[in-house]
């Protein structure tokens, strides 16, 4: 096995260039070795303006996504090695406006996210000495699946809707909303429905599929919104034949 | 809030590129999905056809031997073989996706997801005997 591989590393420097260009470095490569930690290294030992997010380096937090020779990753949990001989190329998020270098402005997904009420939402609280609300294992299992999305967008760089219209809500925020809908707990789905019901909402999306193929925690995206389109087109056939509820 | 999410209001520096008019040609899964949507206008062929048939049928013996003429032109003939590729894998691209969007419970259990699809293809094969049934049979 090299024990070293070649990184290439793009860059944007907006007070310099106004067009994205790469830095070639070599890195080591043992096999434990994942490209963030080969970014680490750059930054590190050879270039310390390199700038790019990360946190946890072990994917929970969802900062470290980047687009890995194509293909969006999280770079600490994609192995340097296994795209050896190289070259690796490192690109920021696609979809998204590029701030700097490897960094992207994730500011259009978090108003997205809060528009969906991704938290439990009641029509009334009961008294806290009622106790908790019960779940049954069954009823957990509804939504844990969509429970898993760590917010790390790797869904909307693949996404080519989302590419081509960016008022598009994406798959992430629609699949967080389909895991309060199906929370046993949870009262707030017609309120998510005036949202996703919407043009740039759950009928934005074609099924392209990709969403559910990089997320990195099987969620399932695109599944969550097919099902969410199923139950949209429900309500709407109830609303019409049933105009004063059923 | 810019009215796009393209434009982010007061940073002219942040590099934004557009998504390339031949996206779909950058990774085969695009390319898929692309076939799998044009294959729409197949099925609406096969629609057409269809009618036109019935319309052949309708008008009397002479106006159907004129459609089956019709039919038997290689151009109509070779567009009829590419519509039904199509036609396949419009199917079974369907077929894939619907166990994804259907949710079905009986009592408190899901139904496992091989099952909806599997039912599908049965559902197309019992189909298809009736249909084969119905036309080499009479």
């Amino acid at each position: 096995m090299r024990d070293h591989i070649k990184v290439q590393v793009a860059r944007y420097l907006p007070e310099k260039q106004s067009e994205q260009t790469f830095d070639e470095h070599e890195v080591p490569c043992p096999k434990d070795w994942v490209i963030l930690d080969g970014l680490n290294y750059i930054k590190d030992r050879i270039d310390g303006t390199l700038a790019y997010r990360w946190s946890c380096r072990m994917g929970i937090c969802g900062s470290c996504g980047m687009t890995v020779n194509g293909e969006p990753k999280l770079t600490c949990a994609t192995f340097l090695a296994d795209y050896g001989p190289g070259p690796v190329r490192i690109e920021p998020l696609r979809n998204f406006p590029i701030i700097r270098d490897l960094i992207v402005d994730i500011g259009d997904f978090m108003r997205k996210l809060v528009s969906v009420k991704p938290y439990i939402v009641r029509k009334y609280e009961k008294p806290l000495r009622e106790g908790e609300y019960i779940q049954t294992p069954q009823e957990l299992d509804e939504y844990k699946q969509f429970s898993m999305c760590i917010n790390c967008m790797l869904c909307y760089s693949a996404c080519p809707v989302y590419g081509l219209d960016p008022k598009f809500i994406g798959p992430a925020a629609i699949a967080l909303a389909q895991r309060y809908n199906l929370d046993n707990r949870d009262e707030g789905a017609a309120q998510r429905m005036e949202v996703l019901s919407e043009h740039a909402g759950m009928w934005g999306c074609t099924f392209v599929g990709e969403c559910t193929k990089v997320c990195p925690k099987h969620v399932d995206p695109a599944g969550a919104i097919q099902r969410y389109k199923l139950t949209g087109a429900i309500e709407s056939m109830k609303a019409f034949f049933m105009p004063r509820g059923a | 809030m810019a009215e796009s999410p393209a434009y982010t209001d007061y940073h002219p520096r942040w590099l934004r590129r557009r998504l390339s008019t031949y996206w779909w040609l950058e990774k085969p899964s695009y390319l898929a999905f692309v076939l799998r949507e044009g294959s729409c206008l197949f099925v609406g062929w096969f629609v057409v056809y269809l009618l036109l048939l019935m319309r052949g049928v309708l008008q009397g013996d002479a106006a159907y031997q004129e459609f089956l003429a019709w039919s038997a032109r290689p151009s109509v003939l070779v567009l009829n073989i590419i519509s039904f590729l199509f036609l396949v894998y419009h199917a079974i691209t369907f077929f894939d996706a619907a166990p994804r969007a259907l949710s079905i419970h009986v009592g408190k259990t899901r139904v496992p997801e091989w099952i909806v699809g599997a039912s599908h293809y049965a559902a197309w094969v019992v189909a298809s005997a009736l249909v084969c049934w119905l036309v080499l049979g009479s």
